[in-house]
Parts: structure tokens; C-alpha cells; sequence
């Protein structure tokens, strides 16, 4: 992290590069509009001075074509000003088809990260350059915010339901990770770091250390010990539905209505079982609520999602 | 402490011409202040009850640079920090810059302007003071106690289940000093609307009335949704019924949307009657008819309807639906609109004006200034990508600063000035008071704008401690707080002392246009006037009619 002087942070993002142009830009209107205000009250203030005690200007009531001209004008920048940043916007919210993911779980007051491989890190991400990445992130408590100023993002990470956010690092070094939403005593230290990586460093970051568990193994052991498997089995006759190849594809659920199998869908059907059953099963699914920790839970999902890849069992 | 003050002022007024009376030599006793039904009275009573919370909130305030004056949070504890900003925040918002304006300026100065000889409901606006002032106690009590730690959000579910502090205590203050702004906001809507003089047309009014009247409809429909959600929060924490929190089948950002439903309105609460002020005081020191006067009337109306439309802009970031914030975005800069109308219509009235630089005008220039910037880096947060980068860091803090410290309290001091010898029959200093208004102006500028550059470099806001390299803005930060803290204890000195030994007011000293001015006292009896005054101009005929 650069500790020198500066007006602006790192340009460390995809995104980063855009949000700065549109910032300029907005930078320049403001100093444009600014200064015409500043300087014809300046230059009224002394042009029209009060030259003696009973001194009384003539009335002017008004003048439509003025009125317009200063409604349209700034109402046609701003227009072109919302469609700008909607755009950069609505492109930061769809993430790539190649990101690869990686989980988060933010606590009072520490931020967790899992990777698919099974690294775990605490208030340190470490991602390669190039590569997008997604991020799903969930909370143990209240509401915390993932920021990372270099990247121009944030995202709340919201009690009750996963949040996701993505980015492309397109500049090796360390960035400054803040929670941004207030969340209680420690707000200010659950701070940490995101270290972008060359994709060689980062091949070399991932095979060091202590070897780890894949979260999907971690996530299949978790499914046997709750005794998931008893019930979710491929056997025709099973009690609940065969998880193998169902995620990202519909289910229909009683009634005809269809839900994408996602995350959400997941974690909703582990919690409160009873909210949206798969058709042709009965509700007796038991809820897991306190059973699992939000990494348990992401854990069992990311086992799921490795039913449904090309050559899984 | 009034009394006596008033007391002796009094009665040198009685010795000087002989016991002309007013609303101030009415009644010395405690009793005549206390269940006054006087609408100059309870503005008085107004006054010092917000005038002490502000100078609570001031002190918290700077507590609050001090322990940022360095990178690392060594003064305070982080909690005793945590308390700080959130107790400065809900002294602030709750109890000064939401009644500011309207219960001092507003109820002193609607009837008189309207040409009126009270509101319509005298006694609902005493309720008010009382319901006020128990609120405020309210918040006061849990601060006494040990404070409260949720910032002035009271974001749940922190604040509805993990927060352990007066939570309960500070929201019912609130909770009390909103239920006094739909009193007031309800009697200025039917004394506008009832108690006009003869001949006091809509458009006749002036437009500090229109502020108001803009002001008060707001009060009326959007308080009432805080009241609830305050109540929806104490209810979760007190019996565990689940509306917020998730663990109890709630929703987080149910919270979000209605606090937020109120609490954007309640920005308009803060500035619109500003705006008001700023309309009579520029016309007045520029002698000269506003400049576009229906623009300016109806852009506080658009304003107070638009105002209720945008307040998913605080939740971009929060998970709520990209479509949601697709549509909050384009009518927040919709509401951006009005605003620079204004701002357009105040610079023309200058424009061939015949001006003079008293404090309430440099107060009004002062405004102009700092309201442009406020408003011009309100369009940067509704701009979605750019918000997202900014949103909760020092940009979002520098921003709101400027519409309320530089825009409602520039306001709020420019009417100080301007009616000061109305209120009380006596002139400030007038040396003294431009040069606080300068120091408040340096001071200002040298807090809050730092705050943008810090902002967008990354620093999130309620950070008891920092990474080192933001420190520089923020020792530049805390050195114009104290400066702007020095310009806003001078007031304080020279108002008081002139009471006591200010030169005499006459009735219309600034040779203002308004019935307050023209036909009114100063101070006024207390029935206003001798006769009911009846209206035959528009507002602000500074040029005498032909003929």
C-alpha cells in the first residue's frame, strides 16, 4: 500500500479505470457550474454595491426563457450523467461466466474468507491479477460492508441471505479492505487486506502452506454427518429429491411454480425446509437453523454445486 | 434565566418611552412563559431549548475530531467513540436542525408575516414545546446513563439486537420530537391556509411562508413513518417479535426503507426553511423583488414531493433490487432539479440589485456558496457506480455537512441576524457578527471540505481509528472545527450582551418589505398588531408603484 501523499487511491480494478473517468467528469461540471455561481455573485455583489442609503433598483419580475434554459440544461446533464453511472452500474452486478468464486463470512468484528480449494484465510484475500472473481458473502450477525477502496466496490453483507459482488484485479500489490457499514464496537479493526497476486504467485500461494481440504469435501462430510444423504438419494422411492445436477436448473415446486436452484434456494431449503418444496415430496424436511454456522452452510452448498459438474458421480 | 434577562431589558424600555408594550413586557413571571400561548413566546422558548442542544451536539462534535486528530484511536475508548458520533448525530438531526428553523423563525414570524395574530392552535403549539422538550430530555437521560452506540441510523439488527446500550431511551426521545414536529407542521398548514390577512393572496405571500408551508407537509405525512419504525424497533428488542432481525423471521432492510422513507424528507425538513430564509433576506439586502418568485414557491413544493420518492439513494449498496436502484437514482436527480432553480433565482434577484453586506447577507452569500457545493456533490452519491465507491465514507459525511451545516445552519444564522431586533428590540454588533460570519465561513470550509478528498480516497465514516495515511486531511479536518467552533461561540457572547446593552431596534431597521417589518413593532405588542393590516402588493414591492 502506497503511504505517500495522494488525492486519489490506487486504480487497482476493471471497474476502477471507469468509475474515475466518470468521477472526473463530474468533478469538471461541478467546478464549471461552481465558478459560473461563485463569479456572478462575485461580480454582482460588486458591480451592484448599494451606492447610497435610499437607493432603490428597478424591479425585474422574472423571465421565463431564463427559467427554462437553467431547468433544461441541467436536467439534460444529469440525465446523461444517470445513464452513465446506471451503466457502469448494472455491468458491476452481472459477474462473468469464468469468475471463479470464492466465500465470504463477515463477523463482529472480522471478515473470513474460504476458497473452493480450501485455503481459509482471516481479514486477508488473496486473488490473482487477471482473473475475475466472485464473491459470496454472508453474515453471522448484523450487517458489515466489503469495501475495497482500490477496486471502487462495496457491497452490505446482509443477515439472513448472501450477498454476491465481483471484480477483476488488474494491478499486483496490497489494497486496503474496510467494513463500511458501522457494526458495532470494533467497526474501525475489522479492517484487513486484499492481495492481488501475479497468476504464478498466486499458483505458488495456493500450494504452500498446510495442505487443506477442498470446501466441497469439507461440505460432503458435513453432509453425512447431519444424515442429509439418507434422505436426499437418487433412489426413485427417496424422500426428498436427488441433488446430483440440480444446481443452476429449475425445479418445479407444488403448484407448477419454478425456482432456480442457486445459492439462496439452498441455504433458504437447509433453514426453513417448508418454504418452497420440490413437487412430488411431502414436507418433512426437519430445519437445520443453528446446526450449521453461515460457513457450514456455504460449505454444504459448494458440495452441492459439485454434484452438477461435468463428470460428477 | 430568560426572565430576568427580559426583566431588566424591560424596564429600561419603560424608562426610555414610557411603557410601550410588547409580547416581552407582557408577563415576568414564570408562569407567563411557561404556559404562554403567545406564538413569540414559544418561539423564545424554542430557542433556548435548541440552542442548549446544539451546543450539547457541538461538544460532541468536537470530541469527535480531537480523537481523529490522530491515526490511532488513543483518547477515547472505541465505544465512548461509537457513543460520540451517534449521540452527536441524534442531538443534531432530532433535536436542533429539525425544529431549528421552523419552531424559532417559523412561529415567530408565520403569523406576523401572514399578518395573523397567533396560529390557529395556540395551545397545540405550547403541547409542542412540552412534547419537545420531553423528548429532548428523553435523549438526554440516555445519554446521562451511558449513551447510546447505533449511530443516528439505528441500522437494525445491531441496533434491535445486539447493540448494548440506551437504544430504547434515545429512539423515544426522538420518537417524541418528531410527535412535536407534526404539531407544528399541522398548525402552520391550517394557519396558512385560514388566517391570512385581507388581500394576502397565494402569491402574495412571501416565500419563507411557502418554505414552511412546503416544510410542514413534510412533517405531517413522513414523521409518522419514523414513529413507527421507532416503536417496530423497540418492540423487537423489548419482546423479541421478529419484523428486523432475521434470526426472528424479520427483514434488515425492511428497517432501511422506512427509516430512510422519513429520514431523506427529513434533509428537506432541514433546508427548505433556509431556502425560506434565504429568499427574504437576499431580496431585502438587495432591495429588490425575488427573481422568479412562482419558480421558487413551487420548486419547494416539488421538492417536498419528489423528497418522498428518492429514498432507496442511501441503499445502493444494500442488496435492495438493481431495477429499485435503476429508479430511486433518475428521481434523485430529478430532486436535483428544484434545488438549482433556486440557486439560479437567488443569484438573478442580485443581479442590478442595489446591495448591502449586513450579517444576514454574508450569512445568505455564505449559504449561496456552500449550498452549491452540497448540492453539486449530491448529484456524485446519486450517480449509482460513483455512490457505490463513496457510499458510508467521508465523501457521504463532507456532502451532508454542507446542505446542513452549510446550507440549514447558514440559514439559520443569516435569520438570527436579520429578525434578531424584531425578536428582541435591540441590535447586534454589527462589527462582530461579520466577523464571526467569516470565521464560520473559513472554519467550515476547512472542516468539512477535506472530507471529500479523504472521502473518495477511501476512508469509511464512524472509524474511531484510521490507516496513517489519512491523516493529513483529517488534522486539516480538526483544525477548522476549532476554528468554526470559536465562530459559533461569538454569537453566543454578543447576542447576550445585547439584550442588555444593544443599541434600540426601530420597527424597520434593514427598511425590510413584510408585514412583519411594515406594520409590526419591534418587538411586537402581543396580538401583533393594532389593527388587522390588509395586504394591497405583492411580496417584496421594494420599487414604490407609479402613479
Amino acid at each position: 500500500m502506497d503511504k505517500g501523499f495522494r488525492f486519489f487511491p490506487d486504480q487497482a480494478s476493471s471497474v476502477a479505470g471507469d468509475v474515475d473517468l466518470l468521477y472526473f467528469f463530474l468533478v469538471a461540471v461541478s467546478v464549471f457550474f461552481a465558478c459560473l455561481i461563485f463569479f456572478l455573485i462575485y461580480l454582482f455583489a460588486v458591480k451592484y454595491r448599494r451606492k447610497s442609503e435610499d437607493d432603490i433598483p428597478k424591479e425585474i419580475e422574472g423571465l421565463l426563457k431564463l427559467e427554462i434554459l437553467w431547468s433544461v440544461i441541467p436536467l439534460i446533464l444529469v440525465m446523461f450523467v444517470f445513464v452513465w453511472g446506471a451503466t457502469l452500474y448494472f455491468d458491476s452486478y452481472t459477474p462473468p461466466k469464468n469468475a471463479s468464486e470464492i466465500y465470504v463470512v463477515g463477523k463482529q468484528w472480522m471478515w473470513h474468507i474460504q476458497h473452493p480449494t480450501g485455503q481459509r484465510e482471516i481479514n486477508e484475500l488473496h486473488i490473482p491479477v487477471g482473473q475475475p472473481i466472485k464473491l459470496t458473502m454472508a453474515t453471522e450477525d448484523v450487517i458489515h460492508s466489503f469495501f475495497v477502496p482500490a477496486f471502487r466496490l462495496k457491497k452490505d453483507v446482509v443477515p439472513g441471505r448472501y450477498t454476491t459482488m465481483w471484480f477483476e484485479a488488474i494491478k499486483a500489490g496490497e489494497y486496503h479492505l474496510f467494513c463500511a457499514e458501522y457494526c458495532g464496537t470494533k467497526h474501525s479493526q475489522m479492517i484487513g487486506k486484499v492481495v492481488a497476486m501475479e497468476p504464478a504467485d498466486y499458483q505458488n500461494w495456493l500450494s504452500g502452506g498446510a495442505a487443506s481440504e477442498p470446501m466441497e469435501v469439507t461440505g460432503e462430510k458435513k453432509f453425512q454427518q447431519l444424515a442429509c444423504h439418507t434422505c436426499h438419494t437418487d433412489n426413485a422411492n427417496a424422500r426428498g429429491p436427488s441433488l446430483v445436477g440440480v444446481f443452476g436448473k429449475d425445479v418445479e415446486l407444488e403448484g407448477g411454480v419454478k425456482v432456480v436452484v442457486d445459492e439462496e434456494y439452498i441455504r433458504e431449503s437447509i433453514l426453513t425446509p417448508n418454504a418452497k418444496v420440490a413437487a412430488g415430496y411431502k414436507p418433512v424436511m426437519p430445519t437445520f437453523k443453528g446446526q450449521l454456522t453461515e460457513a457450514g452452510l456455504l460449505q454444504i452448498t459448494a458440495y452441492i454445486k459439485s454434484l452438477s459438474k461435468d463428470g460428477s458421480k | 434565566m430568560s426572565t430576568a434577562v427580559f426583566k431588566h431589558r424591560a424596564d429600561q424600555q419603560a424608562e426610555d418611552n414610557g411603557h410601550t408594550k410588547n409580547y416581552l413586557n407582557a408577563g415576568f413571571s414564570a408562569k407567563s412563559w411557561l404556559l404562554t400561548v403567545d406564538h413569540k413566546r414559544i418561539a423564545i422558548l424554542y430557542l433556548i431549548s435548541i440552542t442548549t442542544m446544539f451546543l450539547l451536539g457541538g461538544i460532541f462534535a468536537l470530541v469527535i475530531r480531537l480523537e481523529l486528530l490522530t491515526p490511532a484511536g488513543d483518547m477515547l475508548q472505541s465505544e465512548t467513540y461509537n457513543k460520540m458520533f451517534t449521540m452527536h448525530g441524534v442531538v443534531m438531526v432530532f433535536f436542533f436542525l429539525i425544529p431549528a428553523t421552523p419552531a424559532v423563525f417559523g412561529n415567530f414570524l408565520l403569523p406576523l408575516m401572514i399578518g395573523a395574530k397567533d396560529l390557529a392552535f395556540p395551545r397545540l403549539n405550547l403541547l409542542s414545546w412540552y412534547v419537545f422538550t420531553f423528548g429532548a430530555l428523553l435523549g438526554v437521560t440516555a445519554i446521562v446513563f451511558g449513551g447510546v452506540d447505533t449511530g443516528w441510523t439505528f441500522y437494525t439488527p445491531y441496533s434491535s439486537t445486539y447493540a448494548n446500550s440506551n437504544v430504547i431511551l434515545a429512539a423515544l426521545g426522538a420518537f417524541f420530537a418528531g410527535f412535536a414536529s407534526i404539531l407544528t407542521g399541522l398548525n402552520f398548514i391550517v394557519t396558512i391556509h385560514k388566517m391570512r390577512a385581507p388581500g394576502l393572496t397565494w402569491f402574495r405571500m412571501p416565500l419563507f411562508v411557502w418554505a414552511h408551508y412546503a416544510t410542514s407537509i413534510i412533517q405531517v405525512l413522513g414523521t409518522p413513518v419514523v414513529a413507527i419504525t421507532i416503536i417496530l424497533v423497540a418492540l423487537e428488542r423489548l419482546f423479541k417479535i421478529g419484523i428486523f432481525d432475521p434470526a426472528l423471521g424479520g427483514d434488515p432492510i425492511l428497517f432501511q426503507h422506512l427509516f430512510w422513507f422519513y429520514s431523506h424528507p427529513a434533509v428537506y425538513i432541514m433546508i427548505l426553511p433556509a431556502m425560506g430564509v434565504i429568499s427574504e433576506v437576499i431580496c431585502c439586502f438587495a432591495r429588490k423583488k425575488i427573481f422568479g418568485y412562482n419558480f421558487i414557491a413551487f420548486s419547494s413544493l416539488a421538492i417536498a414531493m419528489f423528497g418522498f420518492l428518492v429514498w432507496g439513494h442511501h441503499m445502493y449498496t444494500s442488496g435492495q433490487s438493481v431495477y429499485a436502484s435503476l429508479v430511486f437514482s433518475v428521481l434523485t436527480f430529478l430532486v436535483a432539479i428544484p434545488s438549482a432553480i433556486k440557486t439560479f433565482n437567488w443569484t438573478a434577484t442580485l443581479y442590478k440589485g442595489s446591495i448591502s453586506y449586513d450579517a444576514p447577507m454574508i450569512y445568505a452569500i455564505g449559504f449561496l456558496g456552500l449550498f452549491t457545493i452540497g448540492g453539486l456533490t449530491g448529484v456524485f452519491l446519486a450517480t449509482l457506480a460513483v455512490d457505490v465507491h463513496v457510499h458510508d465514507t467521508y465523501f457521504v459525511v463532507a456532502h451532508f455537512h454542507y446542505i446542513m451545516v452549510g446550507g440549514a445552519i447558514m440559514g439559520y444564522m443569516a435569520a438570527m441576524h436579520f429578525w434578531w431586533p424584531k425578536i428582541t428590540g435591540r441590535l447586534y454588533p454589527e462589527g462582530w457578527a461579520r466577523f464571526s460570519a467569516l470565521v464560520i465561513f473559513i472554519g467550515f470550509n476547512l472542516t468539512f471540505f477535506p472530507q471529500f478528498i479523504v472521502g473518495y480516497l477511501g476512508m469509511p465514516r464512524r472509524y474511531h481509528a484510521y490507516p496513517e495515511e489519512f491523516q493529513i486531511w483529517n488534522v486539516l479536518s480538526t483544525a477548522g472545527a476549532t476554528i468554526l467552533g470559536v465562530g459559533y461561540a461569538i454569537p453566543v457572547v454578543y447576542f447576550i450582551w445585547s439584550l442588555r446593552y444593544g443599541a434600540k431596534a426601530s420597527a424597520n431597521p434593514w427598511k425590510a418589505k413584510g408585514l412583519e417589518w411594515e406594520k409590526a413593532d419591534s418587538p411586537p405588542i402581543a396580538h401583533n398588531f393594532e389593527e388587522t393590516p390588509v395586504v394591497t402588493e405583492e411580496a417584496y414591492a421594494y420599487e414604490p408603484k407609479r402613479g
